[in-house]
């Protein structure tokens, strides 16, 4: 709370204890040991012993009320004793009202829901500035939230109020240790100096200055290098709009600002009035005993009670009768006039009084307009006001909310008073307190009216929390041989096939053809067999909209599955943004683009796979090139995942012994990256672990006998059931390396995936170098996991790291029966070259997303290191423990 | 030669005289004396002015003071007040055998 220019010049504080004798330092020393001790026994209490001894305060408080605001008045020659009575008592019993039934101690407050608590833990030793204006108000005030808090607190009242604070302490002090608070909890400086104040607040011993004081004592507790409460300056501007009732406003304002005397910072400074009401509005203020200064007058009051040097009031002036005021320029005024009201024509240096007036004269401004009262308003609040308070008495919402974000103040009061309406808990619910924050404009921490939370160290106790998860699929999945028949029950009137030139030729748009009724009209629209671009993609959406089809069937690899993917999403929504909707994200959930929800049409889309690997037919995920800037597009969004996968192993049983192998050893990555991912859930794991031991079982058997029927039936299953558990689980280092690896040297994704797998295995099972951070795992996993799996697979080994090892070999074997190049050098790729890309090739791995779910955390280095394993080839050299173990 | 133990118990009513009596025993303590805070629950701010007091005779007489059994809120008081390092500290269940700070 800002007081005046007297406090302004009292607690200039020098920063160096200079002046301090030794017999003085002995006597704060002993002071704050005392505070120390108290503090420290505090900490011992329980929610009830703080809530007795708090209770006695207020009723010892409340007692002595008038004694004190007399004590108060006395001495400082401020403010009205009848007004002070009132301020004691609102600073006790209203701030017990506030504080009685809220916790202080131990658990706080409960958040069972984000299994949060909030612990107090009390500060410690406090000192404590108490101003001229409030001298007891302030001390019964922060002596009740410093016991609720258990908190101990010396206090250095204003030099010429430090009589009457004292015996507020000794009050407060006595009725605590009555009831068992600890000895020595509330202590106040005798005759207290700036040396003194500058002394306390550098005290290692001091763990917070609450500064309610003039400018220069916030200052130097800001200053001081200690956390400080601090108070702004206020300059309280108010609009009197035309709708608003002016019997309640003009009363109102003559409560506040006559409220001991104009003291309290948040009263009315300058009343900004609406042109058509200013005239009555000022009859009425002098119907109720206020002078209405005349253009001599206000220009005499002017040069008297503000400093004509630095422009602000002049000290005497503060807490003074408005008849007072009115003698320092001889004029003569009625005995009961309770308020001067100088009439303003602008705000600023040559409009003196349009300051801060701690005494009852306050200024008034016509207004021509609402949008000239703002603009004054703000006027007025950036004189001197900043974040502090602001007053708007109006029946019109729209303009009360405008003022409201206009105006920086802390407190902004609606048809109440200013001084009282910002004390809090009389006019409305703010919270009851004596000491206003002011936010950063008003150089604070904080614009709240500082209570006994801000007496708190609060401690967050933040329980591991059970992650949601999610396992999404698409809700029907047909397989096994001629699964495609099932088209045939979804209806439709226009149905796009979606494919690719080879399989047209082939005949396997006509077998789809057939399962679809005679009634539905079909077009065919052949991509190129390649990453679909956005302009194959634009097209296919032409189609759909000319032939306003109800059903997408796409017929086809992941290619053409993720082109129909797309197409989908623009036919459905064609406002989305791809490039916005590729945006990057960390946590599905809390990702900032969020997918269209409304659709303008709607189509079933039915993806049909052709080879054994990506399975796209059930996957969230499509990649689309954009040509124009030379990038890749990858799309991630359940949305976009298939209505209706269809795994009909028909489609594969011509698929070449190298796109086998590729696809196959795609779909075991996807496996056994889904299975170690940080990602993984048990359902994702049920997935993941079949799909790999069929992998194990029946690629081998694909590659080697391509047109046995139960092993391509059998592969085809297990891609598509290990991109259910990718779907949900993601990928990991395996997928980045061979990315990068594979769009560098052209090298398609399953052989460069191959070239990468065994030593992503040995990578992933060793003590990670910097362990992922996974709120969904308990503990590292990875190694027990592919232990799980050699287990599963039936590979023997006694230990978890016999089962990897036996894992790595059982990988290496496959990788050697399907003929994959076993090291980059083999595929005649030169050491040179290669070693001159590694960096740029980290650098792209590290970039991939794909890692994020990985469940060790890549570094630079260690991708290098990968690389450079991939390249060697290393690991092939193993003992061979099971060449011609049989796969379970 | 073995040393002399000397050991008072104090409890929470007397606790400020009982420390002044543990301070008097210093001489005879012979480098360590225990001081027995198991029935003492909490401590009061002239509690903890007397031990204190008690850590600076012994410091001067170079006798070791051990706290034994002090309780968890006790300690964290001693703590905020920076005793904890002026005394050793043990557990009903180490003494006499071995004394450990917490």
């Amino acid at each position: 709370m800002i007081v005046s220019e007297v406090a302004q010049e009292q607690v200039k504080i020098p920063l160096t204890p200079d002046g301090v004798s030794a017999e003085r330092i002995a006597h704060l020393e002993a002071l704050v040991s005392q505070a120390g001790h108290a503090a420290a026994v505090f900490t011992q209490y329980s929610q009830e012993d703080v809530d007795r001894i708090v209770k006695a305060m207020v009723l010892a408080g409340l007692e002595k009320a008038q004694v004190l605001a007399q004590l108060a008045v006395e001495e400082t020659r401020v403010g009205v004793m009848e007004d002070k009575v009132i301020k004691n008592m609102v600073a006790t019993e209203f701030a017990y009202n506030y504080v009685k039934d809220k916790r202080s101690v131990g658990v706080i407050r409960e958040f069972p829901e984000r299994n949060l608590l909030e612990i107090a833990e009390p500060i410690g030793v406090i000192f404590s500035l108490a101003p001229i204006t409030n001298p007891t108000s302030t001390v019964l005030f922060k002596c009740i939230m410093a016991a609720k808090t258990r908190n101990a607190v010396i206090f250095s009242p204003h030099p010429k109020a430090w009589r009457c604070g004292a015996e507020a302490v000794r009050i407060m002090y006595e009725a605590a240790v009555q009831h068992g608070a600890p000895e020595g909890v509330f202590t106040c400086l005798n005759a207290p100096t700036l040396q003194d104040n500058a002394y306390l607040m550098k005290h290692k011993q001091v763990s917070l200055i609450d500064a309610t004081g003039g400018p220069g004592a916030v200052k130097a507790a800001y200053s001081s290098g200690k956390p400080a409460l601090g108070v702004g300056p206020g300059n309280t501007p108010v609009y009197l709009e035309k709708t608003a009732d002016l019997d309640t406003a003009v009363v109102d304002i003559i409560i506040s600002k006559t409220f001991d005397n104009g003291t309290i910072c948040a009263s009315e400074q300058t009343v900004v009035i609406d042109d058509e009401i200013y005239d009555l509005t000022l009859r009425k203020f002098a119907d109720l005993g206020a002078h209405i200064c005349s253009e001599k007058e206000t220009e005499l009051l002017a040069r008297t009670v503000i400093d004509p040097k630095s422009g602000f009031m002049q000290p005497m002036a503060v807490g003074q009768k408005a008849t007072t005021i009115a003698q320092f320029i001889g004029l003569s005024v009625k005995p009961d006039t309770k308020l001067l009201i100088a009439p303003i024509r602008g705000v600023g240096r040559d409009y003196p009084l349009s300051v801060e007036k701690l005494f009852p004269l306050l200024s008034v401004y016509r207004a021509k307009c609402a949008d000239e009262a703002l603009k004054v308003c703000m006027d007025v609040n950036h004189a001197g006001g900043l974040g502090h308070t602001a007053v708007i008495f109006s029946r019109n919402d729209e303009i009360i909310r405008k003022f409201g974000e206009l105006i920086n103040a802390g407190r902004i009061i609606v048809n109440s008073p200013g001084s009282i309406g910002a004390l809090g808990a009389v006019y409305n619910d703010l919270v009851p307190t004596f000491a206003f924050g002011c936010g950063t404009g008003g150089g604070n921490s904080t614009t709240d009216n500082v209570n006994m939370y801000h007496y708190l160290n609060i401690k967050r106790l933040a329980r591991r929390t059970q992650n949601h998860m999610w396992y999404r699929v698409p809700n029907q999945i047909y397989f096994n041989m001629h699964a495609v028949e099932n088209v045939r029950q979804f209806p439709s009137d226009s149905t796009i096939i979606v494919t690719n030139p080879a399989l047209e030729q082939i005949g396997h748009v006509d077998i789809v053809r057939r399962c679809l009724s005679p009634e539905t009209r079909v077009h065919v629209s052949v991509i190129p067999d390649a990453e679909p671009e956005i302009k194959v993609v634009m097209e296919g959406v032409e189609a759909l909209n000319f032939y306003k089809a109800d059903q997408i069937i796409a017929l086809g690899g992941g290619s053409v599955i993720d082109a129909a993917k797309i197409m989908k999403l623009k036919y459905e929504s064609p406002d989305a943004d791809l490039e916005e909707l590729a945006a990057p994200f960390l946590d599905l959930r809390k990702r900032v683009i969020q997918y269209p929800t409304e659709k303008v049409k709607r189509a079933r889309l039915v993806a049909i796979s052709t080879t054994s690997g990506t399975g796209s037919e059930v996957t969230p995920f499509a990649v689309l090139t954009d040509k124009v800037r030379g990038r890749k597009v990858t799309l991630a969004d359940y949305s976009l995942s298939p209505d209706i996968a269809i795994v009909d192993p028909q489609f594969v049983m011509s698929m070449p012994r190298g796109l086998t192998a590729d696809t196959g050893i795609d779909c075991l990555t996807h496996g056994l990256e889904a299975a170690v991912s940080s990602y993984a859930s048990p359902y994702t794991d049920s997935n993941a672990m079949q799909a790999i031991r069929l992998a194990f079982k029946y690629l081998p058997i694909a590659f080697e006998q391509p047109r046995n029927e139960e092993a391509r039936c059998m592969m085809h299953n297990a891609a598509c059931i290990a991109a259910m558990a990718f779907s949900n689980a993601s990928v990991g280092v395996n997928h980045a390396l061979a990315h990068a690896f594979g769009a560098r040297f052209t090298v398609p994704h399953g052989r460069a995936n191959a070239l990468m797998l065994p030593h992503v295995i040995a990578y992933n099972a060793e003590v990670p170098a910097k362990f992922m951070p996974s709120p969904f795992q308990q503990g590292y996993v990875a190694h027990k996991k592919y232990a799980m799996i050699a287990d599963l697979l039936g590979l023997g080994g006694h230990t978890v790291e016999e089962k990897v090892e036996n894992l790595i070999i059982a990988t290496e074997h496959l990788l050697d029966r399907l003929g994959f190049p076993r090291s980059i050098a083999e595929m005649g790729i030169s050491k040179e070259e290669f070693e001159r890309s590694l960096q740029e090739l980290a650098k792209i791995a590290f970039d991939d997303p794909s890692w994020r779910s990985n469940p060790r955390m890549p570094l630079m280095n260690e991708l290098i290191e990968l690389f450079r394993k991939a390249y060697d080839g290393r690991g092939k050299e193993r003992p061979t423990l099971l060449r011609h173990q049989q796969i379970a | 030669m073995e040393k002399v133990r000397q050991r008072i118990k104090i409890g929470e009513e007397f606790m400020v005289p009982a420390l002044q009596d543990a301070a008097e025993k210093l001489d005879s303590a012979e480098g360590e004396l225990i001081v027995d805070f198991s029935s003492v629950k909490r401590v009061t701010s002239a509690g903890l002015a007397a031990l204190r007091a008690l850590a600076d005779s012994a410091e001067k007489k170079g006798v070791k003071v051990v706290l034994q059994d002090v309780n968890v809120e006790i300690y964290k008081a001693l703590k905020l007040v920076k005793l904890t390092s002026r005394f050793s500290f043990c557990t009903p269940e180490l003494f006499p055998a071995t004394e450990s700070r917490p």
